[in-house]
């Protein structure tokens, strides 16, 4: 049947109020989240850049030195490159495939122009002797690809060898392994300690009396009216060596003034005010769960004859399980992907993977690297909430 | 008028002792609270809100502890036992049924908590569930439940571990009307199976009244009168009483004799002849109150002692009976109720008609509140 064409009229009306966001949303969000990931998989710089010479890379063997159209291929290229000013992009590139072959490439696009022989090869060779070996052809032709699982790889701690086969990097190279378990690690350390210190609290208010627990939870609120720089600084101010709490410890004897605590710039320091900024998150879905259960249950446990630790192990914590899983999630998601506390307060020890992908994007320009970091993040966190989704049973979130 | 009952043993199951109650030092939301539950005894404490009735089951319950006095259970006083000791099934307003445990569940949680083997709990949570006759229902959850379901398990749950004292706070209150009086018949019935004693809190006087073998009426923290349904109904002895339980013609006067009992007294410019109940003297404000029924509307002159003109202003049916409302004594509204018979439209609105009532059916009680007389 057709609807009327009031009825449609209000649905159309409906619609374009939610345009507005629609938009924003898939202007400021989904777009440029696509675009990351997409960035991550695809890099055209290099393989447009030297098209004939990674056409002709492809019918190559791989096990010795390229044959002389190859050279020629690459010279002609490198030298047009030269030209217009964007072998250093280029260079970059495949500098990141191997290290070293930045100055190779950019010395020979300069130098070649005066270059003349018989044979490009020689001419090459010459000018670097990094031509006459295999691993430099193979590290442009990884370069070449565009479409590349080498960031993957690299933001794992893998790489490709010339054979095709895929190894772990040298020991010494391995950065981003350690750096996610580390960033794991603290992800849960910093949920734990949210939900110690978080479940008390969120009882407390829960089942207060109006006023007090209002006071309370505004007391929880409070943080978030406040800048995050302001609370990381205030950390700061209370953790650092000649800091409030460092100052009470040896004022009370219990250290000697030169053997002070190293609070900050360590994980330490991280762990602390990490734990502060996200106990709200804790807090909140937690309260919101706990203030539904109620009175009565535990009232009724105790007629039934259940001690305080029974009652609340098999009537209280059970029910207040959704908010658990909510807080537990959302406090986790968030560390995982924190970013300005470990900056200001993690010192060396205190980074986290966010600080490597900001590292990427901002100073080392690997953008491709930073996308796959983001890339693993983003898979992490999503299948955590499939799984606890799955676990919880739809639309059991304390807050979404 | 006594309904047949199951007799109650003389020996007190529960005693409350000059039992005081106050939150905060200064207003007693209980006192002077006094009262004996026998064995086996159903005893409804009924009241307004606010007049301490619930404030008393959880002092027994042990939710609460009394400010003063004591509270003894089988002759022992109870008030250093925390709830969980204290053996008492109690069924809460809201249920309060575990919704993560399916039925059988919540109904084993008591024995659990008690180390009772599996064997024995599934015999006694089978057989909970057969005394509220919801066989089948075990694997439930408490949110796939009915409202009046969901009151049946929370009874099971409270009698499933055999407590000699069970307490119910307003239990019915969230039911509608049919399923109310359904589950009234139900925990009645329940109640002379098992002989447990019941201390039963509601503000529904209609449903102390059905259900009670006692009823403690309490007003402002106090007992104002603590008697079976029909001694309440027929001889309360405090005009709230009469005001509270059924409905009542009232009158304010002033007691001018006494002479066996029968008192006259002056209201407006009549005397009516009323029987005395409490101690009263000459010249007392008093609160007279006579029941609709007994009122009778163009009796055969003669027959009453208390005989007066009045108007009728209106008839309304109702059924099985009429209520007419009538204005005599100097322009007082009274209601008076005619049971439908034959022969009922013998008056009219706006007729003029002699009322009466006799002295026995005219209660002497305190002047009340609202005496103004």
């Amino acid at each position: 049947m057709m609807r009327s064409g009031a009825e449609r009229r209000s649905s159309l009306r409906a619609v374009g109020l939610a345009l507005p966001l629609v938009a924003f949303v898939g202007v400021m969000f989904v777009a440029p989240l696509v675009s990351m990931l997409v960035r991550s998989v695809h890099d055209p710089v290099v393989a447009d850049a030297m098209p004939e010479t990674l056409a002709l890379l492809d019918d190559w063997d791989g096990a010795s030195v390229p044959e002389e159209p190859v050279f020629e291929a690459a010279a002609r290229e490198l030298a047009l490159l030269q030209r217009e000013r964007a072998i250093g992009q280029v260079a970059g590139r495949v500098n990141r495939v191997q290290g070293g072959l930045r100055s190779v490439l950019v010395v020979t696009g300069r130098r070649l122009g005066d270059a003349a022989g018989d044979s490009w090869r020689e001419s090459m060779t010459e000018v670097n002797e990094a031509w006459g070996e295999v691993e430099t052809w193979h590290a442009l032709r990884t370069a070449g690809e565009r479409f590349t699982m080498r960031h993957y790889l690299a933001a794992v701690d893998l790489t490709r060898l010339p054979d095709g086969s895929v190894v772990r990097q040298a020991p010494d190279r391995r950065i981003y392994v350690p750096l996610f378990t580390r960033t794991l690690a603290v992800s849960l350390g910093v949920t734990l300690l949210c939900l110690l210190l978080g479940y008390p609290l969120a009882h407390l208010i829960a089942h207060s009396p109006p006023r007090r627990g209002g006071i309370l939870l505004a007391l929880v609120l409070v943080p978030f009216w406040t800048s995050l720089l302001v609370r990381t600084t205030s950390w700061i101010v209370l953790l650092q060596n000649q800091g409030v709490i460092n100052d009470l410890l040896v004022a009370a004897g219990f250290i000697p003034d030169d053997a002070r605590l190293a609070l900050i710039y360590n994980m330490t320091g991280t762990f602390v005010a990490m734990s502060h900024v996200l106990l709200p998150f804790m807090v909140l879905p937690l309260y919101s769960v706990m203030r539904t259960i109620p009175r009565s249950h535990m009232s009724a446990a105790a007629s039934l004859g259940a001690g305080a630790a029974q009652a609340f192990r098999r009537v209280y914590w059970p029910q207040s399980l959704p908010g658990v899983g909510a807080g537990c999630l959302l406090v986790f998601i968030l560390a995982i992907g924190y970013y300005i506390t470990p900056a200001l307060v993690g010192g060396s020890t205190g980074q986290l993977i966010s600080n490597m992908v900001a590292y990427h994007m901002q100073t080392s320009l690997n953008w491709g690297l930073a996308s796959a970091l983001g890339g693993i993040i983003l898979v992490c966190v999503t299948g955590l909430y499939i799984l606890y989704d799955r676990i919880a049973g739809g639309g059991r979130l304390g807050v979404t | 008028m006594t309904t047949a009952r199951r007799p109650s043993s003389d020996e007190p199951h529960v005693e409350f002792e000059n039992i005081g109650k106050s939150y905060d030092g200064r207003v007693l939301a209980v006192q002077d609270f006094n009262l004996a539950v026998r064995r086996g005894e159903f005893l409804s404490l009924l009241g307004p809100s606010g007049s301490g009735k619930t404030t008393c089951l959880m002092m027994l319950a042990g939710f609460e502890m009394p400010t003063t006095g004591a509270i003894r259970i089988s002759g022992r006083s109870v008030h250093a036992l925390p709830p969980r000791k204290r053996g008492i099934g109690m069924v809460f307003q809201d249920y309060a049924l575990f919704p993560h445990m399916t039925v059988a569940e919540n109904l084993a949680f008591p024995l659990d908590v008690r180390g009772m083997s599996r064997d024995e709990t599934g015999e006694l949570v089978g057989r909970a569930l057969r005394l509220v006759r919801l066989e089948g229902f075990e694997g439930r959850r408490p949110g796939q439940l009915s409202g009046g379901q969901q009151q049946r398990v929370a009874i099971a749950r409270a009698l499933v571990f055999e407590p000699g004292l069970v307490l119910m706070d307003e239990p019915l209150g969230a039911l509608d009307r049919h399923l109310r009086e359904e589950m009234q018949y139900e925990i009645r019935r329940i109640h002379r199976t098992l002989g447990v004693t019941i201390v039963y809190v509601t503000h529904d006087q209609q449903e102390a009244m059905v259900m009670s073998d006692r009823v403690a009426v309490l007003r402002d923290g106090r007992i104002e009168q603590a008697a079976p349904p029909e001694s309440l109904y027929e001889e309360p002895e405090r005009s709230f009483v009469a005001r509270f339980i059924g409905e009542n013609n009232r009158l304010h006067g002033r007691v001018l004799s006494i002479e066996n009992d029968i008192c006259q007294v002056r209201v407006g410019e009549h005397v009516v002849k009323a029987i005395r109940v409490a101690p009263c003297e000459p010249g007392d404000a008093t609160t007279l109150s006579i029941r609709p029924e007994r009122i009778a509307v163009a009796p055969r002159p003669g027959l009453y002692t208390n005989e007066f003109d009045a108007r009728i202003r209106d008839i309304t049916f109702v059924g099985d009976h009429l209520r007419i409302r009538v204005q005599a004594c100097g322009g007082k509204d009274f209601i008076a109720k005619i049971p439908n018979m034959v022969g009922h439209g013998a008056v009219l609105e706006g007729d003029e008609v002699r009322i009466g009532w006799t002295p026995t059916d005219c209660r002497v009680l305190d002047a009340g509140e609202d005496h103004d007389a």
